[in-house]
């Protein structure tokens, strides 16, 4: 013990829990503004930090260069392009289904583009705001061909491999309960494990977003070997994800999806992108940046949705490089002119 | 320990004398440095939890631990308790952290036990013996405790389906399900039993003392397992047969795409604990030889001289002065097995990590989660260093 007498050391020792409570009231102003000015970040930066899937084809995945390719992916450059007319000024960033929104939250990427199921919890809790559909999806199951299964419900017993920390795993949960079906999960985080396991015979089924089942189905050495089955049990619309409070980013990535949607129902594409600049339609004009300001309204250039054009193509020409070759159907996705869920407001 | 020494510290001390307020005074410039090394740690501290609390708030992320009480809706394939999707968040955790320390208990007791057999079969005369045991240690040691996971987990997803399931005997199937066993089914009349198991290990503990008391008395040894074995077999043997004598076997069998019933190991739990005994086996042998070794080979010459036998030089000589040097890094390998079981998460075993990832990604309230791992793990690692600390003092060397 120290030898001098105890009181002093009693008031010394309240003096430095004084100064210790005291010196942080004059650091507090120095947290970070939080979440209000993406965009002048992201061009401060001179590039868009986009979050997307760790690895599923169609959506995001690294090709044999090293580049990221993917529905998800160009949604990201589409983004890049609409700030910088410069598709390529964007970095990617894997992330795992757990880490995704902790990633958007921190900081450490801007947007997500990432197979994220718009839910009212997500929506209202984990401080981020969804800002568009970009593909409306469903789960649905996927069995092997020889295990005879026609119908997710003749799936009593059986034993379902899923990822951990999505709706697919509480959609899985609640479907069972609905149907007084008894099953064994098993739940892997990193897809790759988790279709080994399916793969391998450890899991008679393999449940997930359809389009992710197609994706992993046309992966396979022999496709044929594997079922999706009928049944869709849950509605999944994937979206776009910002931080929340942030209202000028989120319009901008609300309405590159609205541009992509809109240039597919006028007709405009990657190839005719600087013909329709003549054409009559005043809509067409308004989009393309001719007349209107649309483009400065967003805080970008008027001549953004050219640049989003020529990089990456409109809807139809995207779904049609990614998903059609993994046997994907426009289905919901079509747009509300054939039918399907896809629309976008009025560019006026 | 130190009773019979003087700390030299204080004959240095000076008289005490009244401080006065001068930086040349030692015992002032001691107080300011403290105080000020105190307001730094509280000021960093105290920046972190205001800057975190002021995030969260900006960002509108909810906090709080209200969320353990919500229906949890996850599925978990192995529980000790019995739980369903509909149960909370707070159970379903539960769940986990008892899943955790299934595999962490056993995983030290049988770590322990294969670590020593193979650090004794490394010191054996036997060159054939001592190599592999060496060839075993260097090779386990050296590679990555995740990579041996899945290697382990790929092996058993390479076995059979359940339909080819290999069927050594009646009722125990091997396939890529896991391995099922028959299992009696669990009746009161098996809990007595079970109590009175317990209750007879402790009466012959107690017992042994008496025995070895009384020894140190008259110096005549007495056996101690014929009473022994009376408390821990024939009462628990009486009290099932009073019962009733319980006896129904639940019998694994082959039903759509699953067996069902019997008692299953999983391959998950299979191969996170295959992974971790096997692992730190390895560095428990080398702990264990290490001990022995630090024995001096006077002390078995000396012991043989005065007449034990072989078994009671182990047990009185050279045991208790190898468990000094055996049991403080043993702590470190136990704790290691605890903690590394949290590497279940690239198997799916759903131990506590599994379970507070997905409740975190569900609820997004990631420092909750993160806090309730942490102190799951920092309680349960406390409570091995406890006990061990405590059996250390217990065999330390007591000197008079």
């Amino acid at each position: 013990m120290q030898p001098f007498g105890p009181s002093l050391t009693r008031a010394l020792s309240i003096a430095a829990l004084g100064i210790g409570l005291a010196l942080p009231l004059a650091a507090k102003a120095q947290a970070p503004a939080g979440a209000a000015n993406t965009l002048d970040a992201v061009r401060a930066r001179g590039s868009l930090i986009c979050g997307v899937n760790t690895g599923l084809a169609g959506f995001a995945q690294p090709d044999s260069q090293g580049v990221w390719r993917g529905f998800d992916a160009d949604y990201c450059r589409a983004v890049a392009a609409a700030i910088f007319g410069d598709p390529n000024k964007v970095r990617f960033v894997p992330t795992t289904a757990q880490v995704r929104f902790t990633a958007l939250q921190s900081g450490e990427v801007d947007m997500l583009a990432r197979n994220t199921t718009w839910t009212l919890s997500r929506d209202t809790s984990l401080g981020l705001d969804f800002t568009a559909t970009n593909f409306y999806d469903g789960q649905g199951f996927m069995v092997k061909a020889s295990a005879g299964v026609k119908s997710a419900k003749e799936l009593e017993g059986a034993t379902i491999c899923v990822q951990p920390g999505t709706t697919t795993e509480q959609n899985l949960t609640d479907w069972a309960r609905a149907n007084r079906i008894r099953f064994t999960p098993v739940v892997i985080e990193r897809l790759e494990e988790l279709l080994s396991a399916y793969v391998s015979g450890r899991c008679d089924a393999y449940t997930t977003d359809v389009s992710g089942l197609a994706a992993t189905r046309s992966a396979q050495q022999r496709p044929a070997d594997h079922l999706i089955l009928p049944d869709i049990i849950s509605k999944e619309p994937l979206a776009l994800g910002v931080r929340q409070g942030d209202a000028r980013f989120a319009d901008i990535t609300r309405w590159v999806h609205f541009l992509l949607l809109s240039a597919e129902e006028f007709g405009i594409t990657q190839a005719n992108v600087d013909q329709m600049a003549n054409d009559p339609r005043p809509e067409v004009q308004r989009i393309l940046g001719k007349n209107g300001g649309l483009g400065e309204m967003l805080g970008l250039q008027n001549g953004w949705a050219v640049n989003v054009l020529k990089a990456v193509g409109n809807y139809g020409e995207l779904f049609q490089r990614h998903l059609v070759p993994l046997g994907i159907q426009r289905g919901p996705n079509a747009l509300w002119t054939q039918g399907g869920l896809q629309f976008s407001p009025p560019f006026r | 320990m130190s009773d019979s020494t003087i700390d030299p510290r204080s004959l240095r001390t000076p008289p005490r004398r009244p401080l006065r307020l001068s930086w040349s005074d030692e015992r002032v410039r001691g107080i300011v440095w403290q105080v000020l090394v105190v307001g730094l740690v509280g000021s960093i501290v105290w920046w972190l939890w205001s800057n975190t609390v002021h995030n969260l708030e900006v960002r509108r992320i909810a906090t709080g631990f209200g969320f353990l009480t919500r229906e949890a809706g996850l599925p978990i394939a192995e529980h000790v308790i019995d739980y369903s999707p509909t149960d909370t968040y707070f159970r379903a955790l539960m769940v986990g952290l008892l899943n955790t320390l299934k595999v962490a208990i056993v995983g030290i007791i049988l770590a322990t036990i294969l670590g020593t057999l193979i650090g004794i079969a490394r010191l054996s005369k036997n060159w054939l013996l001592a190599k592999l045991a060496a060839v075993y240690v260097e090779v386990i040691r050296d590679l990555p405790l995740l990579l041996q996971l899945l290697f382990w987990y790929a092996i058993l997803q390479g076995l059979p389906g359940p339909r080819q399931a290999i069927h050594p005997m009646e009722g125990v199937f091997l396939s890529n399900r896991g391995l099922k066993l028959p299992w009696i089914e669990w009746q009161d009349g098996h809990s007595y039993a079970l109590l009175m198991l317990i209750l007879g290990a402790v009466a012959t503990w107690l017992y042994r003392r008496q025995a070895l008391a009384r020894q140190m008395r008259d110096g005549r040894p007495r056996p101690v397992w014929p009473v022994g074995l009376g408390l821990t077999l024939g009462l628990p043997l009486v009290v099932w047969a009073a019962a009733g004598a319980p006896w129904t076997v639940d019998w694994p069998a082959l039903r759509g795409f699953n067996f069902q019933g019997g008692l299953n190991v999983s391959p998950e739990y299979f191969a996170l604990l295959l992974g971790l005994v096997l692992y730190t086996a390895g560095f428990i042998a080398e702990i264990v030889r290490a001990g022995i070794q630090a024995v001096a080979l006077g002390q078995w010459e000396a012991a043989q001289a005065l007449g034990l036998r072989s078994g009671q030089v182990l047990k009185l000589i050279v045991l208790p002065q190898a468990l000094r040097v055996i049991i403080p890094p043993m702590t470190s390998q136990y704790l290691n097995i605890t903690k590394n079981s949290s590497l279940a998460v690239a198997i799916g075993y759903q131990d506590i990590v599994s379970i507070a990832n997905t409740t975190l990604n569900q609820t997004g309230q990631a420092i909750e989660g993160i806090a309730i791992i942490m102190l799951v793990y920092l309680t349960i690692s406390l409570s091995i260093s406890l006990f061990m600390n405590w059996y250390n003092a217990r065999i330390a060397l007591v000197e008079r």
